[in-house]
């Protein structure tokens, strides 16, 4: 298949105007020793039926959600998609334009841009939000070093409750800075704060706290905030965005800087990507936050438009004095997310979160009635939870996983203390009858 | 103008997309405390359904995208995106799959994700490939990043200056600097390539890497590039490939034949994948084998003797991870699925005909605008208008009048050496009809310009909002709606 409109005769017309007598003679200022003198070593070009089955035969390799029933999430939340936000993101004026540089010809990806971040400050509760960064784990990076950036300070605490991924993308991007990380340990599902000032100090640019954590419980963001406050740092919260229909928004909670992965507002799974890095943070804050910005002015007739604004933050502009490196980010996606939040409305998400918040009660209820099976934290939770079992996890998802589900991710692959703990997620996907069904495999009755 | 969703909300209104709670409605303060609940409920947009599709669909009108016409925007490379491409990545074995089901029940993305690598590694000329950076700017610290574990793998510490030629992209020294390095700029030379003499003066013991796009960012290859990697490689370090320009060299040349050592690849630019109004892209990024041990983990391997995929996270050298998960997996089946389409020809043909339109287009537009750097071109190229004092129409009143004649303008004002730039990068995706009157349309405004300068200054004229007031928007930022 070829997406070549060229006709020899428009081909030879072309180049008789350019001057040469063939498109290899364009090649000529490549060294000869440099060219590659053999074809390129790839499976020969395909018509499109053919790569269409090829892709079919592949996909079809896999298991998905339509035919397993799904009770995890550890960053990667399977939602209800409103079948009009992929409608609405397959117009192609969207997902084929660029950057928003010119803003005369593109003020659709601009007000709904504009859109997103409101819904993000109103989500969050802070004053400005970017127009998106790549996932969750890089958007708390990207905090972190706003943090350090504004407070001049080199160290950043961060919950090991934060998501292993995230904790291990800021370890990444960090080490090269020398910015030292602390890790605040955890006790009962939740960041311990009972031994703060051992961790937290006026050297610490930011105490990074997530909640719901990775376990699943709601952190006490009020004290974290507070605490650190005190100190002269910042609180970064990471926070689930689908939760905060029931949840306090961080920001009356005290954070300075609210992130997270907007995967859960109606974008797919798809293996962990493309997701949605969001950021947002108080006004103070705005010129050190990373990425573009969307701001409203007026035209020459006076009328109200939408451009790219506060750029002398970014790199095209600034280059190594740049705060960020990032360009391309996730525009898409944070349509698909302002789309979702806009058909929801307030009812509708929290009526989501509510059926989370429920659902995941009552299968931890469900699931601690079996024999060998405890809840270890009795801290608040969202829509996961950790359970301990008697029996081998990996048993208990290999009969699971037999008949159609799959269960709880094995916590010690992050925590290698918690042999025999599993973290389930109950979305509003799942039905009473699934969930039954969920503790009945489990409970080793096929 | 079109009102804001928050501006056509009416309370009360809503949509219904959940079944009714089929599980004992439990009072939500037994089950958390009052200090975690929410008080005020979020001023989200209370529409119904057909409410929210009018105002998205409305919205998508205002835009202009590849679909809508000629996108010529130097060093974005926006080429037709197949329609296929879509419908594949939406596949529910791709789209429906979650980073954390069981290895065995995913070959088929591993599959797809391992053929990948392989095809991107031997159109690069590279060891081995991580499909993990996000986006362009992502690969190009992921590959600072390796480079600068390799040196410190070898007890090379005193290496942390990061060379870049002042036409590079914007990101390259924000990258190297995001990664905590000195960045030194060194001049181009009047044919626009790399000043060797101020190269050799840069280079040393410090020399971490050479930052390096080529075409470079003026469209013209860079012939010294043996001798370039030469003087890097003796100094000790290594050499970056920006593939931003990729589009105008596969199947011809390759970047680790040149002598680089990591590549990245913007798969939103070369291998057709939709630019989504800024994003999602993807930037895998290529390395010769000493830098392998060193990659993002997890890894994909192949077992041989169970005959399946592995995401190998034992990788004791490796740089960490670079993001969650394993990349921008929807845009990766994307560029996959366009490989399979064109092939190793194809792709070599898909840059020849890039390279053969830029050379056609910069041929016809050369009659009436200057070329301060002469060609043959590759995939795009720089010119500039003439007569700027006496007309006083400058390259951002050329790129707005383009708009009233239906194009998206060429990139502007970039690269930064050549004053009052425009970039024009065609693709091979166009046909010669859409050259002849994009050709004719800027002649006409070469002649407004002489003629009716005001008519330029105006421009455009036929859009649904004039020139913004970026000044105002800057000064007293205004960054979300709020409630009256």
């Amino acid at each position: 298949m070829s997406f070549l409109p060229h006709t020899r005769e428009e081909e030879n017309a072309m180049l008789q105007a350019i001057g040469v007598s063939s498109a290899e003679e364009l090649f000529r200022d490549i060294p000869r020793e440099l060219r590659l003198n053999r074809p390129l070593q790839l499976p020969a070009g395909l018509p499109e039926k053919a790569v269409w089955e090829e892709v079919q035969r592949l996909a079809e390799k896999d298991r998905h959600t339509d035919n397993y029933l799904c009770f995890r999430g550890a960053g990667a939340y399977e939602h209800y998609q409103p079948s009009a936000v992929k409608h609405l993101l397959s117009r192609a004026d969207f997902y084929t334009a660029y950057t928003p540089y010119q803003p005369e010809i593109s003020q659709g990806t601009l007000q709904a841009i504009f859109e997103y971040q409101t819904c993000i400050c109103e989500l969050t509760g802070m004053d400005v939000a970017n127009a998106s960064h790549y996932d969750g784990a890089t958007a708390l990076t990207e905090a972190a070093i706003m943090a350090v950036e504004a407070t001049r300070r080199n160290k950043v605490a961060v919950s090991a409750l934060v998501h292993p991924e995230y904790r291990e993308t800021m370890q990444t991007y960090l080490k090269r800075r020398g910015v030292e990380l602390i890790t605040l340990p955890y006790a009962d599902g939740l960041t311990a704060s009972n031994d703060l000032s051992s961790y937290v100090n006026d050297e610490v640019a930011a105490v990074i706290i997530q909640s719901p954590n990775f376990f699943g419980s709601i952190e006490d963001i009020g004290l974290f905030a507070e605490f650190v406050h005190g100190k002269g740092g910042l609180l970064v919260a990471c926070v689930d965005p689908l939760s905060l229909g029931v949840l306090e928004s961080p920001g009356r909670l005290g954070a300075d800087i609210v992130v997270g992965d907007g995967q859960s507002l109606g974008l797919p799974l798809s293996f962990g990507g493309p997701y949605l890095g969001f950021m947002a943070c108080k006004e103070k804050y705005v010129r050190r936050l990373p990425g573009r910005i969307v701001g409203k002015t007026v035209d020459r007739s006076g009328r109200e438009g939408f451009v790219l604004t506060l750029q002398a933050r970014e790199q095209h502009i600034r280059r190594e004095k740049a705060g960020s490196n990032i360009c391309s980010n996730q525009a898409l996606c944070a349509l698909a997310a302002t789309i979702y939040l806009s058909l929801l409305g307030p009812d509708g998400l929290a009526e989501a979160g509510k059926q989370c918040l429920q659902k995941s009660h009552f299968a931890q209820q469900r699931l601690a009635a079996l024999p060998g099976v405890t809840i270890p934290y009795a801290a608040p939770f969202f829509q996961e939870f950790v359970v301990k079992t008697a029996e081998a996890p990996a048993v208990i998802n290999q009969r699971l996983w037999e008949a159609g589900i799959l269960g709880g991710l094995e916590l010690r692959r992050f925590y290698p203390e918690l042999e025999n703990h599993l973290l389930v997620c109950v979305t509003e996907m799942r039905s009473r009858e699934e969930i039954e069904r969920l503790v009945q495999v489990w409970g080793g009755d096929r | 103008m079109e009102k804001l969703i928050f501006e056509k909300s009416v309370k009360g209104r809503k949509g219904n997309y959940l079944p009714a709670l089929d599980v004992p409605d439990c009072p939500v303060e037994e089950l958390l405390p009052t200090a975690f609940c929410r008080k005020e409920a979020p001023a989200l947009p209370q529409l119904t359904e057909v409410e929210v599709v009018r105002h998205y669909t409305r919205l998508s009108r205002l835009n202009y995208g590849v679909d809508t016409g000629f996108y010529p925007l130097g060093s974005c490379t926006m080429k037709y995106n197949p329609k296929i491409n879509e419908d594949a990545a939406n596949l529910p074995g791709f789209s429906k799959i979650h980073p954390y089901q069981p290895v065995d029940s995913v070959q088929g993305a591993l599959e797809l994700m391992a053929k990948t690598q392989a095809y991107l590694a031997e159109i690069a000329g590279m060891d081995a490939v991580t499909l993990q950076p996000a986006a362009g700017a992502h690969g190009e610290l992921t590959g600072i990043l390796l480079i600068m574990a390799y040196h410190t793998a070898r007890g090379d510490l005193k290496r942390n200056k990061v060379i870049v030629p002042d036409s590079s992209h914007g990101t390259n020294p924000a990258t190297a600097a995001l990664a905590g390095c000195q960045i030194i700029e060194v001049p181009s030379n009047e044919k626009g390539g790399v000043d060797l003499a101020a190269l050799r003066a840069a280079v040393g013991e410090d020399t971490a890497a050479l930052m390096l796009t080529n075409p470079s960012t003026l469209g013209l290859f860079e012939t010294q590039i043996k001798e370039i990697a030469e003087i890097v490689h003796a100094a000790g370090g290594l050499l970056y490939y920006d593939g931003a320009n990729m589009n105008a060299i596969m199947g011809y040349t390759r970047p680790g034949d040149m002598g680089f050592d990591v590549v990245h690849f913007n798969l939103h630019k070369t291998f057709s994948t939709p630019h989504g109004g800024g994003g999602p892209g993807s930037g895998p990024v290529g390395v010769k084998a000493m830098l392998e041990p060193f990659l993002p983990k997890p890894v994909i391997l192949y077992d041989e003797p169970t005959q399946r995929y592995l995401l190998d996270e034992e990788r004791p050298q490796s740089i960490g991870r670079v993001k969650a998960f394993y990349g921008n997996f929807g845009v990766v089946v994307k560029a996959f699925t366009y490989m399979l389409m064109l092939g190793g020809e194809g792709l070599k043909e898909a840059s020849e005909k890039a390279v053969l339109n830029a050379n056609y287009l910069m041929t016809l537009l050369t009659e009436h605008y200057d070329l301060p750097y002469a060609g043959p071109c590759k995939h795009e190229f720089v010119i500039t208008p003439r007569n700027t004092q006496q007309t006083g129409v400058h390259t951002l009143d050329i790129a707005k009048r383009l708009i009233d004649y239906g194009y998206h303008p060429p990139t502007i004002y970039f690269p930064l050496m050549v004053h009052e730039a425009l970039m024009v990068e065609p693709t091979e995706t166009e046909n010669k009809e859409t050259l002849d009157e994009f050709a004719a349309a800027m002649t006409a405004i070469a002649r407004e310009a002489e003629e009716n300068a005001e008519l330029l200054h105006d421009a455009p004229h036929l859009t649904p909002v004039s020139r913004l007031d970026e000044t105002q928007a800057a000064r007293k930022p205004v960054l979300r709606w709020k409630a009256q």
